[in-house]
């Protein structure tokens, strides 16, 4: 019994549907359903800082869960191997242009001000006591 | 498993188009970018949903080279719209 043969055995009732196809078809739709979350972020919130919280979704999360499918279907060392460069470089890349983007939508006045908690940037009024 | 590709197929057609709309419709460069990001991000998941559901490992490496360069742009735009704002 090797070790792919624990993936797929039938479940009771449901032939042919083993645990293997469960785990594919759950993560395809996460991936997928943060690609929808995403596309309706992008259409909908306001600003430039609002629609860069969205656009982080599928570029993390709905590719970890994307790149963790291929590994579970093709178990071998070299797929697993390219799987974790994958996350990795992706990552080391996307906070660094999130930050770059948000960085230039500061400094262009890009955003709205009134949706801000609390900015930060702004000097600091001596009389408050924060 | 037919069922859960037209409705993974639907989800990433919706968010795909989203992210084309807001490129055409801007209204900033930046939110441009943010949404060419977005449709990357939808292409390698498109990629590897369809490697994982045929059950192959043939596209990995074009999704590693998406994951590597797909900073470029989005960098360089940003980097030269903080000096220089036109929109």
């Amino acid at each position: 019994m090797t070790p792919a043969d624990l993936f797929s055995f039938d479940i009771d009732g449901v032939p042919g549907i083993g645990i293997r196809d469960i785990v594919t078809a759950v993560l395809v739709l996460l991936a997928a359903l943060m690609c929808f979350a995403a596309g309706v972020g992008l259409l909908r919130f306001p600003d430039v800082l609002s629609r860069l919280h969205a656009a982080t979704k599928p570029q993390i999360l709905g590719l970890i869960a994307i790149v963790a499918d291929v590994a579970v279907t093709n178990p071998s060392l070299g797929t697993i191997t390219l799987a974790v460069a994958i996350v990795f470089f992706q990552a080391l890349t996307a906070p660094a242009s999130a930050h770059m983007a948000g960085r230039a939508a500061y400094r262009t006045d890009h955003f709205r001000r009134d949706l801000l908690v609390i900015d930060e940037f702004t000097p600091r009024d001596p009389r408050s006591d924060m | 498993m037919i069922v859960v590709v037209i409705i993974a197929g639907l989800l990433m057609a919706v968010g795909a188009i989203g992210a084309i709309w807001r490129i055409i419709r801007g209204p900033s460069a930046l939110d441009r970018i943010i949404a060419s990001d977005v449709l990357v991000a939808t292409a390698m998941i498109a990629i590897g949903a369809e490697m994982a559901i045929n059950g192959h490992t043939d596209n990995l490496p074009v999704m590693l080279g998406l994951a590597l360069f797909g900073i470029v742009g989005s960098v360089s735009v940003a980097r030269f719209i903080s000096s220089r704002d036109d929109t």
